[in-house]
């Protein structure tokens, strides 16, 4: 039996553990809010993004622009969103094996990383990282979002790669999050989508149609891009709730078990010492 | 005959936020082919925007924004706009917009090889937009 020194001791860290835990449960709480209030907000930008271009590409039929069609390249683009910080429970890693079981064979994977952490553990697997745009989770903007479109796109169009996916966290409520891997380029259409989008007003484009398409199909996927880094960043934050949340009600669990076997071992020393004591008196009478 | 509703809807998105919704009678703004002017039952149309002042005019008044890039979406009834940015005239740090003029123009003179020409000049307009928007 550990003595009560011992018990006592490990009893201390465990509550200065807890301190942290809790103070980070809270600091990522008050995050949360403010990423999730975000997120709300970019979701109309993103869902008239998401009809315009539909409907679009529902009336001008079998277009055969380059972004609708792979390029010749076989290598695939994966923007892999995670974060910069551990201690957020499976978040990294479920990213990580969202990559690694895709499919994309490691050879043909150019991976362009948001996130250390998750940079790490690909580069260990032997992933190559084309791109490294780490410091962009910590407050995404659009223009960001922009910025590493751009850089995307014009490897897409130079035909140093075929295909564009998208690796992130969806956020779906506070409590539950989804890795999702979505392509981006060449554009995929729901045919049953497209249908009911067709709808009958005819539309004019100025400049002409493919011109549009040549703008707009760029805004499109920037707007997505956008849309994935706000979320990962709300589940980010739910994620290291969620496991802080645990950690901590976890050491509560930890420090009443030691408790109880604190006040054991000093009432074991105490009978121990009380029998000593009636010994010896009984031996000196 | 009575009178008809002259009013469509308006909406103003960035991705940042809902900037504007509500009805208006007219909306002028700059796409990419030179000035417009909307009406209700325009004909359908979709066009890319170019950085200037969009102009709606309201049951009660007339408003102005500076928006930069973007593309508006005409329908009948109902007009989208989705802008990059969008920024109200009391928004925007005419300070901030004059040092940036004042720099775009210093690397358009400067004619060197590392100067990327079509972003200068991108920067210089929005800076012009912002500067026009103030007024």
């Amino acid at each position: 039996m550990a003595s009560m020194r011992d018990i006592k001791r490990r009893k201390g860290s465990i509550q200065s553990t807890q301190q942290i835990t809790k103070a980070m449960k809270l600091v990522s709480t008050v995050k949360l809010q403010k990423a999730k209030s975000r997120a709300e907000q970019s979701n109309p930008y993103f869902n008239y993004m998401y009809q315009t271009v539909t409907s679009m590409l529902a009336r001008s039929g079998n277009m055969s622009h380059p972004y609708l069609q792979a390029g010749s390249s076989s290598k695939k683009a994966v923007i892999t969103i995670a974060s910069n910080r551990g201690l957020a429970g499976g978040y990294n890693s479920n990213i990580v094996k969202l990559v690694t079981d895709s499919g994309i064979p490691k050879d043909e994977a150019k991976i362009y990383i948001i996130g250390r952490k998750a940079r790490e553990s690909l580069e260990r697997k032997g992933y190559e990282i084309t791109g490294d745009y780490s410091d962009v989770i910590e407050g995404p903007t659009y223009g960001d979002a922009a910025q590493i479109c751009k850089e995307v796109l014009g490897a897409f169009t130079k035909g140093e790669i075929g295909e564009i996916y998208l690796a992130y966290t969806h956020f779906k409520n506070t409590v539950s999050h989804e890795p999702t891997l979505m392509k981006l380029l060449p554009i995929e259409f729901d045919e049953a989508e497209l249908k009911e989008a067709d709808s009958n007003t005819l539309m004019n484009y100025e400049p002409n149609e493919e011109e549009a398409l040549d703008l707009i199909i760029p805004k499109y996927l920037t707007s997505l891009f956008y849309g994935a880094l706000v979320e990962a960043v709300a589940s980010e934050n739910g994620a290291r709730m969620q496991a802080m949340d645990s950690a901590t009600s976890n050491a509560e669990e930890m420090i009443s078990d030691l408790t109880l076997k604190y006040n054991r071992a000093r009432q074991g020393s105490i009978t121990q010492e009380l029998t000593e004591i009636i010994a010896g008196a009984e031996a000196i009478s | 005959m009575a009178e008809e509703n002259k009013n469509f809807q308006l909406e103003i998105i960035t991705p940042d936020r809902v900037f504007y919704k509500g009805e208006a009678s007219m909306v002028e703004f700059t796409s990419v082919d030179g000035e417009m002017g909307v009406y209700k039952h325009h004909i359908p149309l979709t066009t890319v925007l170019a950085p200037g002042i969009v102009t709606v005019t309201e049951p009660g008044g007339k408003k102005f924004a500076a928006i930069h890039a973007g593309f508006v979406q005409i329908l009948g009834e109902k007009v989208t706009f989705l802008a990059e940015i969008a920024e109200w005239p009391d928004e925007i740090d005419a300070g901030r917009a004059q040092a940036a003029k004042a720099r775009a123009e210093e690397r358009l003179r400067s004619h060197s090889a590392e100067v990327d020409v079509a972003r200068a000049e991108i920067a210089l307009k929005k800076a012009l937009v912002r500067l026009d928007a103030k007024r």
